[in-house]
């Protein structure tokens, strides 16, 4: 397991988790090696590394490093 | 007749130029509104903040016949999930990303690009904001995100104060709307500087959007008099007694300011101008016209 922050909380991850194995077991569901749903549907989410958006295409390609620090945000009511 | 009831001048100085194009059908077909090279059916914008439920906020959505809605950007929760994303999609509405929240340029410009990741779109809804008390923009950090964002690609709407000045940099630093406010977020108090709203919007080059503190339908209407090419209301409708009834209010009270504004209203005068003619009348003993003639 390696540290890393998610939305602001300490957490846990194993070794080698990737940004899409993370956003699957946030979001409850399997995504796609693009970074879509299985049926292509957009999933309303995105991840930044430390500050630095990481495009959907590249989420299964990224792996969580120790340390990260990691905003997973989507759309709520607003404005 | 008399000399002395010259027109005055239209309190809202400059007007709008009138439009050259052909009168608008009934419909917002025959008119519609164009941002950054999209056509828009409809000239309310909707936000989602501040609705009871999601059952309330879609009854809301469907009855103001928006197209285009704003949502915030903030960290997933498993309970929320990703449910105003879903049902702005299953309502065909396009989800206009917003920075709220956002006090300088370097949040507000992660969050634009965390937003065009998960909503797949390049527009964004800019706020920077100065402080949590009046959520006023911060006008320097918000011409700074603009040209930013520009430069990135996005399509920017900037929220931006009522000042001219500001409104005009921000079009200069390519900004697809310009988006002033009537008066502070969630007032209600309406459009504060009716004048400073005209003046945005006779020398605006791209559409003017005039965005928070409408409290009710004539605020909608007036803004669209005053020349703005839409209205958006979030609060006016989420937090009304009944947010549908609401919702479908502004939507008339859009088209008809929008109307109103394409029709061109009579100059403001002192002193009456009847409408029925003085030929004809009749007179009785005594009556004299001529005592009538100042």
């Amino acid at each position: 397991m390696i540290p890393v922050t998610i939305n602001g909380e300490p957490a846990e991850v194993p070794a080698g988790w990737t940004v899409r194995d993370l956003v699957a077991d946030r979001i409850g569901h399997p995504v796609g090696e693009d970074g879509r749903a299985l049926d292509g549907r957009a999933l309303g989410v995105a991840v930044a590394l430390d500050d630095t958006v990481v495009p959907r295409s590249r989420w299964a390609a990224t792996a969580l490093a120790a340390d990260a620090r990691c905003e997973f945000v989507t759309a709520v009511q607003g404005g | 007749m008399t000399t002395t009831d010259t027109p005055t001048p239209a309190t809202a100085a400059p007007a709008a130029a009138p439009s050259t194009t052909a009168p608008a059908q009934p419909g917002a077909a025959a008119d519609p509104l164009v941002i950054a090279g999209r056509t828009l059916g409809s000239r309310l914008i909707m936000g989602t903040g501040g609705a009871t439920d999601l059952a309330a906020l879609e009854r809301a959505l469907i009855a103001s016949g928006t197209e285009l809605t704003t949502v915030a950007m903030r960290r997933f929760s498993a309970d929320a999930g990703t449910s105003v994303f879903a049902l702005l999609q299953r309502l065909g509405i396009m989800a206009l990303p917003n920075t709220a929240g956002c006090y300088s340029t370097r949040d507000a410009v992660l969050t634009a690009e965390l937003a065009r990741e998960a909503l797949e779109t390049d527009w964004v809804k800019l706020e920077v904001i100065a402080d949590e008390d009046t959520l006023l923009p911060d006008g320097v950090q918000l011409l700074e995100a603009t040209e930013e964002l520009v430069r990135r690609g996005f399509t920017v709407l900037p929220y931006t104060t009522d000042d001219p000045v500001l409104a005009r940099q921000l079009e200069e630093a390519g900004a697809a709307a310009v988006m002033p406010l009537g008066s502070p977020i969630g007032t209600g108090l309406g459009i504060l500087n009716p004048h400073n709203i005209a003046l945005i919007t006779a020398r605006a080059g791209v559409p003017v959007v005039l965005d928070a503190g409408i409290g009710t339908a004539s605020e909608a209407a007036q803004a669209m008099e005053l020349g703005c090419s839409a209205v958006l209301v979030a609060s006016a409708v989420t937090r009304a007694q009944d947010p549908e009834a609401m919702a479908r209010a502004m939507d008339l009270a859009v088209r008809g300011g929008r109307e109103a504004s394409r029709a061109g209203r009579i100059p403001r005068r002192q002193l009456a101008l009847a409408s029925s003619s003085f030929e004809g009348i009749i007179e009785t003993a005594g009556t004299s016209r001529e005592a009538e003639s100042l």
